[in-house]
């Protein structure tokens, strides 16, 4: 659907994007992660034909930004980061007038602004100016705008920046309803989103493509062996004795210590599982097993590791 | 041609939700009303002296009422468009990239000419709704005097076309810079200039006068306001459009370039 190919592109002697190159399947949602500034905004509006690459192509749903570019338009919804809207308007004129210019015919519009307000949850704004609206109503006109022709592609960067809890989680719900039917790029440094919503995640560091793959298999990969987590009642010195000489441990690190508690995170081998063994040992030596939990990487970690460790190169 | 229709209802309508139309408009007509006031009680005043005494006539160079009144007042109001076309074209572009709202219209399915078109024929049809504010003058002359009727429909002819070829430079300036005081200052700037041109003909070498003379904006209206419709001013007026048209068309794509 979105083909994305070596892609560069450079502001006077800056370096934007330095060669991306990626694909979004038909009815994917891709998420785009990177720090501020790393080429996500820039990539974003190649694809949307605001402005040219400097080299490399990218095709959308088969055609070409720069050759076709009125044909991708048709076929895009786009929510820029800052929601440029126009705050003179009003609601209803405003998504008349977008609905209309991406080609709705007279007799279809109303029906169809009032079916993207009502998804959007704005119906009971429709009257008010678009100025007077609040940060998270504009964010949801921007996002109705985007939505209301019914583009097989959609291209939202941070689309729930500045909402409120509530709000972010009917945004994201929506974003996933969209999934099958739509294909969408939604770019953010939120990273929780990102394993919520999307299916496959682009990460990109100074304008490069640094990892692709599903959430789930980039946590799996890069964490390596399990880590563990048990706060233990009971000596410290005695318990980090026995903890080194268990089987299949890496790795003991101790942490806070409190009225003869401690926070243990076991490192073990890759392979070994020893989630028995340890509250066994622990129960024969007679301290108490408080707490134990498996230490999964978040996104943040893996991507923190990411791109730190690009730098290191 | 749709798309143009909708970005041409959508800025006229933008003009109208914002107090920039009526301030424009009202503040328009009470200065070509207070000019015409003026030129007309003094027609009227001289004329009076002139009934006693027949030399005054010759003394002022009076001569009838469209020379004396209706030419003037066109000159007049040709100056306060002037003063006033940069403020309504100043916000055109240079708003939309302030906002940064030109990031979502160029990325919807519309050509940039559309854009274009559309923005600079909805300045237009608000100059015109001014224009047509002032026929109230030619028809109070009418009420009191025989003025030729030729010369005001050509008069009013020349003063659209020079509004036109004003708002297509400040649609111009306006995708120059993002600050509004910028587009207009330059607009305004660069049009007085065109404009005084005609005041150094006196002093000109025999080479420039004749293309400082036909580049002034001022000396295309006399004609106009005689009576004549001088092909070449028309040119002169359309050519000017076009060029800052596609000025604009430049400008706007030179921006998608440079990024």
């Amino acid at each position: 659907m979105i083909e994305v190919e070596n892609l560069t592109k450079t502001y006077g002697s800056f370096n934007a994007l330095k060669g991306i190159t990626f694909k979004v399947e038909k009815g994917e949602i891709l998420g785009f992660l990177g720090p501020n500034g790393a080429g996500k905004t820039t990539t974003m509006r190649i694809l949307t034909c605001f402005f040219p690459a400097t080299s490399g192509s990218a095709r959308v749903c088969g055609f070409d930004v720069f050759e076709n570019p009125l044909d991708v338009k048709k076929r895009i919804g786009y929510l820029p980061e800052n929601v440029p809207l126009y705050k003179d308007m009003e609601i209803t004129d405003y998504l008349t007038f977008v609905g209309r210019i991406k080609g709705i015919d007279t007799g279809e519009i109303k029906k169809k602004v009032n079916k993207v307000m009502d998804d959007c949850g704005i119906t009971h704004m429709a009257g008010k100016l678009i100025g007077e609206l609040s940060k998270g109503y504009r964010q949801r006109v921007g996002l109705a705008q985007a939505l209301i022709s019914d583009p097989e592609v959609l291209i939202l960067d941070e689309p729930t920046i500045g909402l409120d809890p509530k709000q972010i989680i009917e945004i994201r719900q929506l974003i996933k309803n969209l999934a099958g039917r739509h294909t969408v790029i939604l770019s953010t440094h939120i990273l929780p989103e990102v394993s919520m919503t999307c299916q496959r995640v682009v990460i990109i560091n100074e304008g490069r493509v640094i990892a692709v793959d599903t959430p789930q298999n980039l946590t799996s990969q890069i964490q390596g062996a399990a880590k563990i987590l048990f706060k233990i009642e009971g000596s410290s010195s005695d318990v980090m004795e026995e903890l080194k000489r268990a089987r299949g441990i890496k790795k003991v690190e101790m942490k806070d210590t409190n009225n003869g508690v401690s926070d243990y995170i076991v490192e073990f081998e890759k392979g070994v599982d020893e989630r028995k063994g340890i509250p066994a040992l622990i129960v024969k030596k007679g301290w108490g097993l408080l707490e134990m939990r498996p230490m999964v990487m978040s996104l943040e970690d893996i991507f923190i590791k990411l791109v730190t460790e690009e730098k290191g190169v | 041609m749709r798309n143009f229709y909708l970005i041409f209802k959508k800025e006229l309508k933008s003009y109208f939700y914002s107090p920039i139309a009526y301030v424009v408009i009202t503040i328009f007509l009470i200065i070509t009303g207070y000019f015409f006031y003026n030129i007309f009680a003094a027609f009227s005043t001289i004329s009076f002296q002139a009934q006693m005494n027949p030399g005054i006539a010759r003394q002022y160079n009076l001569l009838n009422i469209t020379e004396s009144v209706v030419r003037p007042l066109f000159g007049n109001i040709s100056v306060i468009m002037l003063l006033l076309m940069p403020l309504l074209t100043m916000r055109l572009f240079a708003e939309e990239k302030r906002s940064g709202t030109i990031e979502l219209l160029l990325t919807y399915p519309v050509r940039d000419i559309e854009v274009v078109m559309g923005k600079f024929a909805a300045c237009v049809a608000i100059f015109g709704i001014m224009l047509i504010f002032t026929f109230i003058y030619p028809v109070l002359i009418k009420i009191y005097g025989q003025p030729e009727l030729g010369p005001i429909i050509t008069g009013y002819i020349g003063l659209f076309l020079m509004g036109a070829a004003f708002i297509s430079f400040g649609v111009f300036a306006s995708t120059l810079t993002e600050n509004q005081v910028v587009a207009a200052v330059l607009s305004f700037g660069v049009l007085l200039l065109f404009w005084m041109m005609g005041y150094s003909l006196a002093f000109a070498g025999p080479g420039l006068i004749g293309i400082m003379s036909y580049i002034a904006l001022m000396q295309h209206l006399e004609g106009f306001a005689k009576g004549v419709i001088d092909s070449g001013d028309v040119i002169y007026y359309l050519n000017f459009i076009m060029l800052c048209l596609f000025l604009t068309l430049r400008a706007l794509e030179s921006k998608k370039w440079r990024g």
